[in-house]
């Protein structure tokens, strides 16, 4: 049966107030499009992981449906800091008596993927060699020192992260939810075999015999998949290998558009509440700005044979 | 102590023909000779990696903490996951492949860090200024810091000097270095089981450090044009200072090509 659906369906049936979501991709197929739908549909008191929170969670965050942040990285990559986000953890940006900041778990990049990795795999944590001699186990009391069974070694444990929805963007699925994506794969897998309910959305829907084709490629089955949305330049302002670009001057743009709350909702107004969805959306983004994101050409992978054995 | 006479102008180049931020890319660069695996941070540490490539390590194999593994970035990459360090890479693999397999198995030579504020032991802190549960200044984090300050076999900071980042004791440890001591860190990274050996070298806009058998950094190199006193005034404790102080050399005209014409032709990082 197909789980094709449209994105405001797809948010509407999946993501609760209250939910711990995971919109993952690291750099890459950030689903920008879920985000704004959430949004949208006034989510309210999430918790939302992700190694980092990046542009997307800073707009999901200065929108309100945010209580909680679960992370290891957070900046805006190259440019700076999250504002809105920092207007809800550093006490000189309150604004009133309700202020109330943002709850913070954190860890670094290696404890978070060896959460999703713990989650996925169903153990009660993930051990690494990390946070010796560090401040974050006390900063956070979720990560701490175990001792091997089979020697003196001390490592250090980061429990299990377990989300009830996690969203993936990516290249291509069908429309059993058998997912194909390329490039830098970050921990999408981990978070997508972690969680409770998945929503794909891709930038292109294919037919089951183009993944059986190359199952090599597939990184998430349609087993654990709840909801194919096919929503083209979804990602926007992040990026798909090979479809379209970073939008940099955009990551760059936000920085001065965050920096002042009311312009952060003014640009919120204008670009998440005042459009029904993504394709409108991408009309205000203009073509001439769509144009210059396509890749300057190819770059084809060699074909492989896979051999048929009767 | 003496000023070291290079920083007169004796060396005959004016400091003019090249920025302070273009110096300590080239030095930084230069720093990597000799090395096999990198891994690349954000920022001044990526073109420096990416000048090294092309200079002085051409075997240089870039691994980026986004999974890329042997990447040859045909432009200079704002962000650590760009689409350019994925085409023509040797591997492009997950997160999970590249922390545990790649850097905590032991394959990369080189940790490549920034920080906001640092101490003579080469201990980091890029998480907060302040108290942490309510910070003045909320800084990024780790990332995968705090892992490559642990499993890397060496770890080398780039970033500019100032009294706000060259402390006497930084806010939060984010990444560990030499701890409070030589001894202390060598004894605790063996007992631990770390395979990193620790922070080797700081490079600066205006010098170059390495860690003497104490565990303390010390300034080996001057910049062309900077002044011990500007070295004394940017720094939160009194350096250590090698006898005799030698003068950094300037950047090549082959140097300062590829930076100007090549890797960062908008001057993003180098104005």
């Amino acid at each position: 049966m197909s789980k094709v659906a449209s994105m405001c369906d797809a948010v509407a049936a999946l993501v609760h107030d209250g939910d711990v979501v995971a919109i993952e991709g690291f750099t890459h197929l950030i689903c920008f499009a879920a985000g704004h739908e959430i949004i949208r549909q006034r989510k309210r008191d999430l918790t939302l992981a992700r190694l980092t929170p990046d542009l997307i969670y800073d707009q999901m965050v200065a929108a309100g449906v945010a209580r909680k942040l679960i992370f290891s990285w957070l900046g805006n990559p190259g440019v700076g800091g999250l504002h809105a986000i920092r207007r809800r953890i550093e006490p000189s940006a309150a604004t009133g008596p309700d202020w109330r900041p943002l709850e913070l778990e954190e860890y670094s990049h290696f404890g978070m993927v060896g959460r999703y990795t713990a989650g996925a795999s169903n153990l009660p944590f993930y051990p690494l060699r990390s946070y010796f001699e560090t401040d974050l186990p006390k900063a956070n009391p979720r990560i701490r020192p175990i001792k091997s069974p089979y020697g003196e070694e001390t490592v250090y444990a980061v429990p299990p992260l377990k989300p009830d929805v996690t969203i993936v963007h990516a290249q291509r699925a069908d429309e059993h939810g058998n997912t194909q994506m390329w490039g830098l794969l970050g921990c999408q897998r981990e978070a997508a075999f972690a969680a409770e309910r998945v929503i794909v959305v891709v930038e292109e829907l294919v037919d089951e015999s183009v993944i059986r084709a190359d199952p090599n490629r597939t990184a998430i089955p349609g087993l654990i998949v709840n909801a194919v949305v096919v929503e083209p330049w979804g990602a926007h302002p992040s990026y798909v290998q090979g479809v379209y670009d970073r939008d940099n001057h955009f990551y760059r743009d936000w920085d001065a558009i965050s920096r002042d709350p009311a312009t952060t909702q003014a640009w919120l107004d204008e670009f998440v509440y005042g459009v029904s969805g993504r394709a409108e959306y991408m009309r205000k983004i203009g073509d001439e700005r769509i144009a210059a994101l396509k890749p300057s050409r190819s770059a084809l992978s060699g074909e492989v044979d896979y051999g048929v054995y009767e | 102590m003496n000023e070291p006479s290079a920083a007169g102008g004796a060396s005959g180049a004016p400091a003019s023909r090249f920025s302070k931020s273009e110096m300590m890319i080239v030095a930084a660069a230069r720093e990597l000779a000799g090395q096999r695996v990198c891994f690349v941070g954000v920022g001044l540490p990526n073109i420096a990696v990416n000048l090294a490539r092309l200079t002085v390590a051409p075997e240089l194999e870039l691994v980026y903490e986004s999974g890329a593994f042997g990447a040859q970035p045909a432009r200079l990459p704002l962000s650590i996951g760009d689409p350019t360090i994925v085409t023509g890479a040797t591997a492009a693999v997950p997160m999970f492949e590249l922390f545990s397999f790649y850097l905590q198995g032991g394959l990369v030579d080189v940790g490549f860090l920034g920080a906001a504020q640092i101490d003579r032991f080469g201990n980091i802190n890029s998480t907060v200024i302040g108290d942490y549960a309510s910070p003045k200044t909320r800084l990024p984090g780790s990332g995968g810091a705090c892992e490559i300050a642990i499993n890397a076999r060496q770890v080398f900071v780039i970033m500019r000097q100032s009294k706000r980042s060259f402390v006497e004791r930084i806010d939060f440890r984010t990444s560990p270095g030499n701890l409070g001591g030589a001894e202390t860190a060598a004894r605790i990274r063996r007992e631990e089981g770390w395979l990193g050996r620790g922070p080797s070298v700081v490079v600066t806009d205006l010098g170059v450090y390495h860690f003497d058998e104490t565990g303390e950094m010390r300034l080996d190199t001057i910049h062309p044009g900077a002044t011990l006193e500007q070295i004394r005034e940017t720094i939160g404790w009194e350096p250590k200072i090698a006898e005799p102080l030698a003068t950094t050399p300037e950047p090549t005209a082959a140097e300062l090509r590829l930076i100007r014409e090549e890797l960062d032709p908008e001057g993003a990082y180098t104005k």
